[in-house]
């Protein structure tokens, strides 16, 4: 029988590795198997062949987008910058990956780290910048280790340094450590951190391009942006813009996971539809359970469901739908999962990560906080879910800087295609995914039960009432909604929750 | 370096090196994905094993590499065995023992370990 190759099963068919192009093919920390693969060559050319207009115009030609969130055209970016004339300039690769869940540019950065310096030494060129940082959280302590081998292999072969391949240009790259906040990942709390102060937003415009990094024209991009640039420059940018979609093009990395059979990293072409992903390069949904959502973006994002399973990834079609790619965690949800609860999960998580600066995000986002926490408790009433829809409107228009502006999207998300669960929570008082403990009581249907006694021995507060072979009853003013019950009687299935 | 002639050079040199031992062997090549997922897993004693066991076994034309993140998380550690002139192989869940048993079954005896392969686990 044939040994069935990697690159034949269901997981890899489907992708196409572009800015992973080199991670678990080489070795990370030796710049000679980076070189074997063409390592190099893309800043070789760009500074020996082209002008810093050529290479701007290339990076315009690739349609490449900022793969950090937001989506913002990398080459016009750079156009900015060039455009601006000053004594200094910088170039800046967001490494903070603050999503929870995501690891697209830790994978990256640990597997293909010399991509990274030379496409920040591209970007150096044509935007007339002549130093370069990298700000990392430092919970990547591996992927800091193989960006400092990196760093160090390329001064010692003169690739970053004074006067690369005699052209004259001079380039060198630092690593600045974040320590693991959110807000660090926006772009003005990034640089404000660099610089070391405290890591708050401030007001744009100024934009980077204009007053960034210690006050001096800046360019900021994220590490999967940056680990497209070289083959862009190397093989032009028609290779590139020949795939995807007509305004999102190239591929996009996304860290698959959740209640989904094949877990991991996978790149796919801009436009792959939803459904490809789920059930072709995921492998579907485990335990005999059915799909109910995809969460992307995370806290950021939003979640689409069932009926949108055959959209086309990309940019605009997922903004369309109050959703966005985000920097690429994708959580896949099947029918057990309560999507308040859900919602509460994404908000509670910007709420601990809000800087506090403004108060829109910082109060209203605590507020809306509370109206979930009212609606879990059963406590919730319809005036409270609009109040909800209101509120997030006011943080999304009100806020400083991006965190806030997006931290109510997985509420409104929920509220646009799950509406019905939260008038069940409030109207009903029912959670139907039986998810909200404080809405669901366990019972035992005395049809089923056999009286084999097995629930009321684990039950830690003594709520199940009953004699051997007669069916058992649950006190429901003892019962703390544990569940022990439910397992213990996993054989009979007499215990149900509604 | 300062030309691109040199980068080339750089280029073919390393490119060789990865194909044929100093010596003009066929070099099999085999990588280990030691990113945060691998590491995590168990990745480190696995790659010593085959280090330890292709030396053990006499194999001068076996080398070993880490590598980064493959993609498949959840089947890590991964080692992929390339052996010239054919298809390469994906072993999925590796430990120490099973490393030492790829060095034997597959490096020295020719013999792929089919269970252990990535499609025994996944369609
Ligand atoms: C709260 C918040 C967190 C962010 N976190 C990240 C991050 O972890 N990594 C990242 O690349 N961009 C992050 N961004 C987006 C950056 O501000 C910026 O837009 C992006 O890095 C630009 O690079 P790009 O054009 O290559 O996408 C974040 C934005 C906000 C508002
Ligand atoms: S929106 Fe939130 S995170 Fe952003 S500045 Fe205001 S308080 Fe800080
Ligand atoms: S859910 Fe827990 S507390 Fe309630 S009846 Fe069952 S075992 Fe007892």
């Amino acid at each position: 029988m044939a040994v069935k190759p990697l690159a034949d099963t269901e997981f890899y068919k489907k992708q196409t590795r572009l800015a992973l192009r080199n991670c678990g093919v080489i070795d990370p920390e030796s710049i000679e198997e980076y070189f074997a693969v063409d390592g190099y060559q893309a800043l070789a050319k760009a500074l020996t062949q082209l002008t810093p207009e050529q290479v701007i115009q290339i990076m315009k030609d690739s349609g490449l987008r900022g793969r950090g969130g937001g989506g913002f055209p990398t080459g016009l970016k750079w156009s900015f910058t060039a455009a601006n004339a000053a004594d200094q300039k910088y170039v800046v690769c967001n490494a903070d990956e603050g999503d929870p869940g995501a690891f697209m540019d830790r994978s990256v950065l640990e597997g293909d780290p010399h991509a990274i310096v030379e496409a920040m030494a591209i970007c150096g060129y044509c935007t007339g910048a002549t130093a370069g940082y990298i700000y990392v959280r430092a919970e990547y302590p591996i992927a800091v280790k193989r960006l400092e081998i990196a760093i160090d292999a390329a001064k010692k072969h003169q690739l970053l340094g004074k006067n690369i391949f005699g052209s004259g240009f001079d380039f060198e790259l630092y690593i600045r450590l974040g320590a693991g906040a959110f807000v660090c990942g926006e772009e003005t709390a990034l640089m404000t951190s660099i610089e070391g102060n405290r890591g708050e937003p401030r007001p744009r415009p100024p934009y980077p391009a204009v007053k960034g990094l210690f006050g001096k024209p800046t360019t900021e991009n994220n590490v999967e942006t940056f680990a497209n640039v070289p083959q862009i420059i190397l093989h032009g940018a028609e290779p590139f813009a020949a795939m995807g979609t007509e305004k999102s093009k190239g591929s996009k990395v996304f860290a698959l996971g959740g209640n989904i059979n094949n877990t991991g990293l996978v790149e796919i072409p801009m436009g792959t539809r939803l459904r490809e992903i789920i059930e072709e390069i995921g492998g579907g949904i485990p335990n005999g359970r059915k799909f109910k959502a995809v969460q992307t973006g995370g806290p950021s994002g939003g979640c689409i469901p069932t009926e949108h399973l055959d959209i086309e990834i990309d940019y605009d079609n997922l903004s369309a739908i109050g959703c966005m790619i985000g920097s690429g965690g994708m959580i896949v949800m099947d029918d057990s999962k309560c999507m308040v609860d859900i919602a509460r999960f994404f908000l509670d998580f910007t709420v601990d990560e809000s800087c506090g600066k403004c108060s829109p995000c910082r109060i209203g986002t605590k507020r809306m906080l509370e109206i979930l926490d009212k609606i879990i408790a059963g406590n919730g009433t319809l005036e409270d879910v609009d109040k909800l829809e209101e509120l997030a409107y006011h943080v999304k228009e009100n806020s400083l800087c991006g965190l806030g502006q997006t931290a109510p999207n997985p509420v409104l998300a929920t509220l646009r295609f799950f509406r019905h669960e939260y008038i069940a929570h409030v109207t009903e008082h029912k959670c139907p995914a039986g998810v909200c403990k404080a809405l669901l009581s366990y019972n035992i249907d005395p049809e089923k039960c056999i009286g084999c006694t097995l629930c009321a021995r684990v039950c830690p507060t003594g709520a199940i009432n009953g004699t051997v072979k007669q069916p058992h009853v649950i006190d429901h003013d003892k019962c703390i909604k544990c569940g022990a019950c439910e397992t213990a009687c996993k054989k009979v299935h007499a215990v149900y929750k509604a | 370096m300062t030309t691109l002639a040199e980068l080339n050079a750089a280029r073919d040199a390393a490119a060789a090196k990865m194909k044929q031992t100093d010596d003009g062997q066929p070099i099999t090549r085999v990588v280990v994905g030691l990113a945060t997922c691998g590491i995590a897993a168990g990745a480190k004693p696995v790659l010593e094993a085959f280090e330890q066991a292709a030396q053990a076994a006499g194999l001068s034309s076996v080398r070993v590499y880490q590598t980064g993140c493959i993609g498949m998380c959840q089947f890590e550690p991964i080692a992929e065995i390339t052996v010239p002139g054919q298809e390469k192989v994906t072993y999925v869940n590796m430990t120490a023992g099973r490393a030492k048993e790829v060095v034997e079954k597959h490096l020295a005896g020719g013999q792929v370990i089919e269970e252990y392969t990535v499609g025994a686990v996944t369609k």
